[in-house]
Parts: C-alpha cells; structure tokens; sequence
C-alpha cells in the first residue's frame, strides 16, 4: 500500500519524473505516428495490389504466352471455386502520340473489361465508364474506332494535393502502339521483311488505381485487339488468367486446389500442339505474383522497425539515466523504509512499480498526442504546403491521396507495451541499487 | 524491587569498518543488558561508536562478531523475513535527523509502519484500526492540527515528533532512539525528553544515544562507552 501511496506521489511531484514521462512520451508520439502512416502505406498499397491482380494468377513470364486457356477457364469455373476469371495479355509496345514524334517504351494489358472486372478493382478504377465497363473501350466521341484505356497520368497530371483534374467526357485524341509479334516458338513473325505491326488506337477511358507504374505507363487494349498486336498463330494465347475466389474459399487453399486443377490440365493436354508451353506456366497468389513490387516496401517497413529498437533503447537509457538519480537522491528515503521493515522485494517493486507508472503515463500521453497529430495530419500538411511550401510526400511522385493516418489497435498495444517494458529494463539496475543499499549507510547522521 | 525480565542483551560485540587499506574497529566487545521497561542512556564521546552500537541492537546492522539477543531470540541469526518483522514490529528507531519521508503527510509517515508489513487488502482490511492508532498518536504528540502537512512545513521539534510517532506506531516493545534532542534547542529538545519520560512511565522500554550529560540525566541508568567497550 504504502508502494502504490508513494508511487503516485513520485509520479506527481518530482520533476525529473516528469521529464522521464515526457521522454517516453515523445519516444512513443514518433513510434506510433511513423508506424501508423508506414503501416497505413504498405497495407494501402498491398491493397491496391491486391486488388489490382484479383486473388490468384495462373500465368507465365514469357511474352509468347501460353494456348488452350478458354478449356481451362471453363474448368475453373466449373470447380466451384471462383467468382470470375479474366485472361490476360501482358507486353510491351512502343508508344507515340499526335504532339511527338518519340517513341517511348511502354507495358500494355489486353483485357475482357467485363470479366475483368469481376476479379479485379477494374470497374472502379476507370474514371469514365465505372458503372458501364463494357463501353470502356468504345470512345464517347466515335464509337466506331478502336478504344484504348490509359494510365491517368498520360491524360493529366495531380496537382500538389494528389487530385487530378477530372473531365466530363475523354477528350479526342489518340495514340500509336508498335508491336513485335511473337509466335509460338517465340521468334519474331515477321522476320525477314517487318516484324512490327502499328495500329493507331483512341483514348476512350483512364485509370486511376493509386500503383504508380500503372497510373504513370500502361495502356489498356481490348483483349483480342492486344492478342493480334502481340501474338500470331493457330490457337489464341495470353499471359495470365486472373482468378477471384468465393468468399468462402482461402486464398491458401484456393490456390492449392487451381494448382492442383492446373497439373491435372497440363497433363490432359501432353502432345497437343505447342503444349510445352503450358510448362512455363506457375500457379500463384496474388501475395506471390506481386512480390517483386511489394518486397521492397515490406523491406522499408522492417528498416524502420529496425530504427525503432533503437528508439527503444534511447528509452531505456533515459529512464535508467533518471531512475539512477531517483535512486540517488531518494537513498534517505530507501533507509527510512527498510529500517522500519520494508522488504528488498518490497523496496524492488517500488521503484519497478514507479517505471510501469512513467511507461503507462508516458505511453499513454504520447498516443493520446500521436493520435491527436495524426488525425490532424492532413490537414497540417496542407497548412504547411499553402504557408511554407513543404510536403511531406511531394504528391507528383507518390501516387497517395492523402496520409494514411487509421491507428491500428494492436500495434498500439503493442508499442505501448514496449515502451512499458522499456522502463522496466532501464529502472531494473537503480532498482536493484536501491535494494542493494544497506540502511545504516544512507541513515548514518555522521554521513549526512 | 524485583527485577523486571532482560529484553535486550548485547555479549561481546564486535564491529569494524574497512576505510581503503585501513580498519577502523569501533566496537571492541561491547556488554550490555536492558530489562524491560528500563530507560537507558548511552553517552560517549563522538566517535566512540553509540550509533553502531544503536544500528546493531535494532537490527540495521549485523556485528562482525557478538551475540545480540533480543527476548533470547538471537538477531543476527533472524532470516530476512524476520528480521524485517523485528525492524517493523519489534523495535522503533528515532533518527537524530528525523528522516521523514517529504512526499508524505504528517499523518502518513506515522502510519507508515503499519502500511509497509501488509499487502493492499491487509491495509483495507485494518486501515480502520491503523488510522485509530495514527490519530490517538497525532493527538498525544501534539500535532493533531499538523496531520495533513507536509514534513517541510515543520519546526525540527514537531517533526522529531513525527518520527516518534512512526516509531510507536506498530507498539514495538523497543524504542530506539539516536540522538533525538541532538539537532534541536534545549527547550524543544527537552519537550521532545518529556515525552521519552512518559512514555518510561506507560511502561515503554527506551534506549537512547546521546552525548550530552545533561540528556543522560533524564534516563534511569548510563551506560558509558569509551575505546570500543563499555565502561565500568
Ligand atoms: N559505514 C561506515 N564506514 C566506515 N566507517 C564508519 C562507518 N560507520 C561508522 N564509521 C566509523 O565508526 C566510528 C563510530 O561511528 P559512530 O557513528 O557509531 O559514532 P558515534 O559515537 O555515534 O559518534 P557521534 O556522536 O558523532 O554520532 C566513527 O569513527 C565512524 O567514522
Ligand atoms: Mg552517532
């Protein structure tokens, strides 16, 4: 009792106390208000990513593609497992406008607009034709000519705030695509005499899905058209079928079972023409099929992590720092209590009892204003851009609208339950001075 | 007369200090007894080792060598446990520097004693008692008007009180005190001498430390230490 008594009084009247408090505060404050946005941009953009691909990719690296997939889209949708399948042509073309002359290089996606948004974000992602995605590749100003979905940024830019400027309708205009055919042995179908086919298409619609490299480069053809510009042979081909699962199957299993569906497939299909191409052929997640894009910033989440140990450890140096002074100058009080019979365990858990309270008073302090920043953030980042010019993400470089600032609960509890132990570890030697401390030596009158 | 029962006895007790390269032996084979209900006053020169001698009795110190009893049980053999029970229950010690105890009130510092042997619901379960006790030891002290200040705002005299008051507070059959007039004037110092006299009277057994003859006086018996041993 007298431990709880006392600690409350330390708490509230010493200074250096205070100052304790105030440095895990300030620890905590940076932790939860970098670790929310971090966690806020990563989760965003696997989102996005997921979102982008569906749940499940059944596709190949190679550019020549892989036959034979509307038999196997028909088995999928036979298996009961998914709510929609989208074949997918994925290559790269080279890219010019009305205004240049250059050409630049660029990725294009042939897709079934409608299918393709039954497994993907697709619909939503277009600013024109959401709610009607079969006219996304039909131009509002000629529906005869042959339509083209952009990446956003080729038809706009964001101002400093992320927004871009929005049209009623899509502008005429249109842009030239060269291709290099591949056929099924992968060589080059013209070759010889011109092995690139040219075809003008007309911006019809663009699409906005917050990944840079989509919004900034590709270009969107209608399925049949990317399959002519890219690919020649018998069979039609494509790179990838996009799957979306039932909500009542796992991504693990799901994955497992069109894994398995696939080798079943692959198998039936030994000996027909170019079958080995269906070799190069992987079933993947969509976690999987994205890595490469979303290993790098699970990798800067982890650095930072990394520099928050080093937070932590600033934590304990304070508060070992302030309860080695506490220690010190409270050696007559350490006397008092156990010359009347205090116990060492009684004596250690007043002072490991003081440190939970400067982590729990600290940690709560600096999440109450961690949370207070951060649901001001946007609106201090904007006071800060119209008054000094500063941003903190220069929004013609990240594709983010505003900063994630949604405080995740157990990373909360987390953080808070760290910066607790943290003073528990930094008080644990002045505690243990503390108990080690004979009385006669701090009650001596002669050593006062 | 008959002689009351021996509570405290002291055989042959030997103390000493390690200062660097040096040894500083302060208790060479100290004697002593005191009975129950007595009043003892030992006087000394500076230096000449009353304190350690104090701090061994109440258990704050262990001898390098001696036996200190107390009621035939031997102190230094007391595990920590029960030592902190002979500090808590059985002995009251009086600083002559007080030692209160600044974050806590006046009436805190006396009940201390009490909150410090029991857990959180052994206090709720006898704070009722505790606060009597407090109250009874306020108001017999003087300082009935004082139990919400804060050590600081004292006079020595009223806090020498205080750490009387801490002391009593458990009824320890054994008062310690070092020194308690030491730092005060001669008036408050033997205000402070009158209550050690009635407390004497209700039957409190005393042992105090002063170097002062005049101090000494007021107690039933002296004893003298002089070059580590008791004289006489
Ligand atoms: N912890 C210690 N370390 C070293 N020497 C000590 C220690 N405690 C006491 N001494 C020495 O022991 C001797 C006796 O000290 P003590 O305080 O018991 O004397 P005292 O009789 O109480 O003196 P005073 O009247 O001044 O209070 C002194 O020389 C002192 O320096
Ligand atoms: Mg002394």
């Amino acid at each position: 009792m007298y431990r709880l008594i006392l600690i409350t009084r330390y708490l509230l009247k010493r200074r250096i106390t205070h100052f304790a408090i105030a440095a895990v505060a300030l620890c905590v404050f940076t932790v939860v208000v970098v670790m929310t946005v971090m966690i806020g941009l990563v989760g965003g953009f696997k989102e996005k990513n997921h979102a982008f691909v569906g749940d499940c990719v059944v596709g190949t690296e190679s550019l020549v593609g892989f036959p034979y997939y509307e038999e196997f889209m028909t088995l999928v949708e036979h298996s009961g497992l998914v709510q929609g399948v989208s074949p997918v042509v994925k290559s790269y073309a080279l890219y010019g406008t009305e205004i240049t002359d250059n050409y630049d290089n660029v990725e294009i996606v042939g897709v079934d607009p409608v299918r393709h948004s039954q497994v993907t974000n697709f619909a939503q992602t277009l600013d024109f034709n959401g709610h009607q995605p079969q006219k996304a590749f039909v131009p509002t100003y000629d529906a005869n000519l042959p339509g083209c979905i952009l990446g956003i940024n080729r038809v706009s830019r964001p101002d400093p705030r992320g927004q871009y400027v929005h049209y009623d309708a899509p502008f005429r205009a249109s842009v030239t695509l060269m291709c290099f055919p591949l056929n099924a042995m992968g060589a080059l179908v013209g070759a010889g005499t011109n092995p690139t086919v040219t075809k003008r298409f007309y911006y019809s619609d663009d699409i906005h899905t917050g990944i840079a490299a989509v919004d900034f480069g590709y270009v969107f053809l209608p399925l049949d058209q990317a399959q002519l510009l890219c690919m020649s042979g018998q069979e039609k081909r494509i790179n990838a079928l996009y799957l979306k699962f039932r909500p009542n199957v796992g991504l693990q299993e799901g994955c497992r079972q069109i894994a398995e569906l696939w080798r079943q497939f692959q198998a039936d299909k030994a000996g027909a023409p170019n079958s080995f191409l269906l070799e190069g052929v992987n079933v993947q997640s969509w976690k999987e099929y994205r890595r490469a894009v979303v290993a790098p910033m699970e990798h800067e989440q982890l650095m930072l992590s990394m520099m928050f140990t080093l937070v932590g450890i600033t934590t304990v140096f304070i508060v070992f720092v302030v309860f080695y002074m506490v220690v010190n100058s409270k050696k007559k009080d350490i006397g008092v209590l156990k010359s009347v019979g205090a116990s060492n365990t009684g004596v250690l858990s007043l002072f490991q009892g003081f440190a939970f309270g400067v982590g729990l008073v600290g940690s709560c302090v600096g999440i109450f204003f961690g949370w207070l920043f951060l649901t001001r953030i946007n609106q201090i980042e904007q006071f800060c851009y119209k008054h000094f010019g500063i941003q903190l993400w220069d929004r013609t470089v990240y594709v983010i609208g505003a900063i994630p600032n949604q405080v995740d609960p157990s990373a909360l509890a987390v953080i808070m339950s760290c910066a607790i132990l943290a003073c528990l570890i930094g008080a644990l030697v002045p505690s243990y001075l503390a108990v080690r401390l004979r009385p006669v030596e701090t009650l001596h009158a002669g050593r006062m | 007369m008959s002689e009351s029962p021996v509570i405290l006895k002291a055989q042959n007790v030997h103390k000493s200090y390690r200062m660097g390269a040096t040894r500083v032996v302060v208790l060479k084979g100290v004697d002593l007894l005191v009975r129950e209900g007595e009043f003892v006053a030992i006087v000394g020169a500076s230096g000449s080792g009353k304190s350690t001698l104090l701090h061994i009795l109440g258990g704050l110190d262990r001898p390098d060598k001696g036996l200190v009893q107390f009621q035939g049980r031997d102190v230094n053999r007391m595990s920590a446990r029960e030592l902190n029970r002979y500090r808590n229950e059985t002995v009251g010690f009086v600083f002559q520097f007080y030692h209160l105890l600044d974050e806590l009130s006046v009436r805190e510092n006396v009940v201390l004693p009490a909150m410090i042997s029991r857990s959180i619901t052994g206090w709720l379960m006898m704070r009722r008692r505790a606060r009597q006790r407090g109250e009874e030891l306020l108001e017999q002290l003087g300082l009935r008007e004082r139990a919400r200040h804060k050590p600081y705002q004292l006079s020595g005299g009223e806090r020498q009180r205080v750490a009387i008051g801490r002391a009593l507070m458990n009824q320890p059959e054994l008062l310690l005190a070092d020194e308690p007039t030491g730092n005060l004037d001669s008036t408050t110092g033997s205000g402070i001498l009158n209550v050690f006299d009635q407390l004497n009277q209700a039957g409190q057994t005393i042992v105090l430390v002063t170097h002062d003859e005049r101090v000494a006086r007021r107690a039933q018996r002296i004893v003298t230490l002089v070059d580590g041993r008791v004289k006489g």
